[in-house]
């Protein structure tokens, strides 16, 4: 390895390996660090993914990282009401159950094909800074420090983000905006193998409890809680642990591990560039807020920042006014969503078990034949005028 | 901050959280340094109960 490269990527998820991967396909140099010892392990994901956001950028889905294809989802509200989407209202939104961690691999095996250069158990501990420019990154790569020039460094560094900290770029989250997350991978369940199903309302204040199939007799079960709805240490576990005692089809059922998380449910970060570093994934806070779902936002600030870094490096100038077209690729794709999704889990934080009970019931009626936040609204508005008088300007 | 170490996942949930940016992780342990104002917002974040507030010295 070099000790000075055009781009340094911290973090080998799947923003991270997309960032690499395009920018040295674009011909940039690239290093990507990972601190733990192994990419995509240990998996701390409930692993759902929709098909249509792999075509968007150019990810052909893999056997090798499938555990599961499914039919579509159920949301099952407070007493048991249920949503079903299947494939075809969802507009192919809904469809598989990963390996993460052979998904993460395999995205960083793509980057390094492209000409990246990766480094395992290495971890990021400080920026090199000129002034305000970022110039590199200081590394401890199995316990040694070395420093590392770049022209770009790269903060994929996930929820924990620190790259972005030590910028100086604001990524504190409000407690509103935080959800607490525990999953076990529970085997020996009589689960709906075919579904991935969603439960809302008070078994998981401000969140949901998921169950993800990954095969006839496994599912990642797992429970999202806010931390504003959280009022004792160790809550969400025990959330997660009651609602297993009580469902019979999962009483029965054995972990084959457990996970814990954050998951950030708030507005994208204000500024994701600054000169010489930009910030990608969870990092840049482009999880959404209504699903918790990370992977393809990622996955889509990963390429476009790549893409630029490309264009960057060929021009050899990193400065935040070259970087700037990465800013507007992604703020004009993702934003709008991004910030009415979040809106919209303002509301619904806010809503009772037996609304949500009411409103599960008026979907599960409608026939809704085409799944969108617009017809859901529609539907909705009918029976229910005061839950979507905030959302008045989107129908 | 006492951290129960048996009950840690090493998740680093309380550290993405901390508004202070005053929780470190590695491999093995948590560290607390001295910027953390005792907010209690890791406390309550942590998924499995792991961390406590120590009573002021």
């Amino acid at each position: 390895m070099k000790n000075e490269y055009d781009v340094v990527v911290v973090g080998a998820g799947p923003a991270g390996s997309m960032a690499a991967k395009h920018a040295a396909l674009n011909g940039a140099s690239v290093l990507m660090i990972e601190k733990r010892q192994e990419i995509g392990s240990p998996v701390r994901c409930g692993e759902g993914l929709s098909r249509a956001s792999m075509d968007e950028v150019g990810i052909t889905p893999d056997r090798k990282w499938i555990a599961t294809d499914v039919d579509g989802a159920i949301i099952v509200s407070p007493s048991g009401n249920k949503f079903v989407i299947n494939e075809k209202q969802a507009g192919n939104e809904v469809g598989m159950v990963l390996e993460r961690d052979m998904f993460d691999k395999a995205l960083a095996a793509d980057a390094a094909k492209a000409g990246a250069e990766i480094m395992v158990k290495t971890e990021a501990v400080g920026l090199i800074k000129e002034g305000d420019t970022i110039k590199g990154v200081k590394i401890l790569s199995y316990g040694k420090p070395m420093d590392i020039s770049a022209g770009c460094v790269v903060g994929a560094d996930g929820y924990e983000s620190q790259v972005g900290r030590w910028a100086g770029i604001d990524t504190t989250l409000k407690p509103s905006d935080i959800t607490s997350c525990f999953q076990y991978r529970l085997t020996n369940i009589k689960h709906n193998y075919r579904y991935c199903e969603f439960i809302i309302g008070s078994a998981a204040p401000g969140g949901y409890i998921w169950i993800f199939p990954k095969d006839e007799h496994t599912a990642n079960v797992g429970i999202g809680v806010l931390l504003t709805k959280l009022k004792k240490p160790g809550q969400v576990k025990e959330y997660l642990d009651r609602f297993i005692q009580k469902d019979e089809r999962l009483r029965n059922g054995q972990p084959l591990d457990a996970v814990s998380g954050a998951v950030s449910v708030s507005p994208p970060v204000e500024r994701t560039i600054m000169d010489g570093l930009l910030l990608v994934g969870d990092a840049a806070r482009v999880i959404d807020s209504i699903t918790g779902g990370g992977i393809a936002n990622g996955c889509i600030t990963g390429m476009y920042a790549g893409n630029v870094l490309g264009n960057a490096a060929q021009a050899g100038d990193f400065s935040s006014a070259v970087l700037e077209e990465y800013e507007k690729l992604w703020r004009d794709k993702l934003e709008d969503k991004l910030w009415r999704n979040w809106m919209a889990k303002e509301k619904l934080i806010t809503l009772s078990d037996k609304t949500l009970d009411e409103v599960i019931q008026t979907l599960s009626e409608s026939g809704i034949d085409k799944l969108s936040v617009h017809n859901i609204l529609k539907v909705v508005r009918d029976k229910h005028p005061d839950l979507v008088r905030e959302f008045e300007e989107m129908i | 901050m006492i951290v129960t170490v048996e009950k840690c996942m090493h998740c680093g949930a309380c550290v993405g959280t901390c508004p202070e940016n005053a929780i470190y992780l590695n491999d093995v342990v948590l560290e607390f340094n001295s910027d953390c104002n005792r907010c209690g917002r890791c406390v309550r974040m942590c998924p499995v109960g792991a961390l406590e507030l120590e009573a002021k010295a």
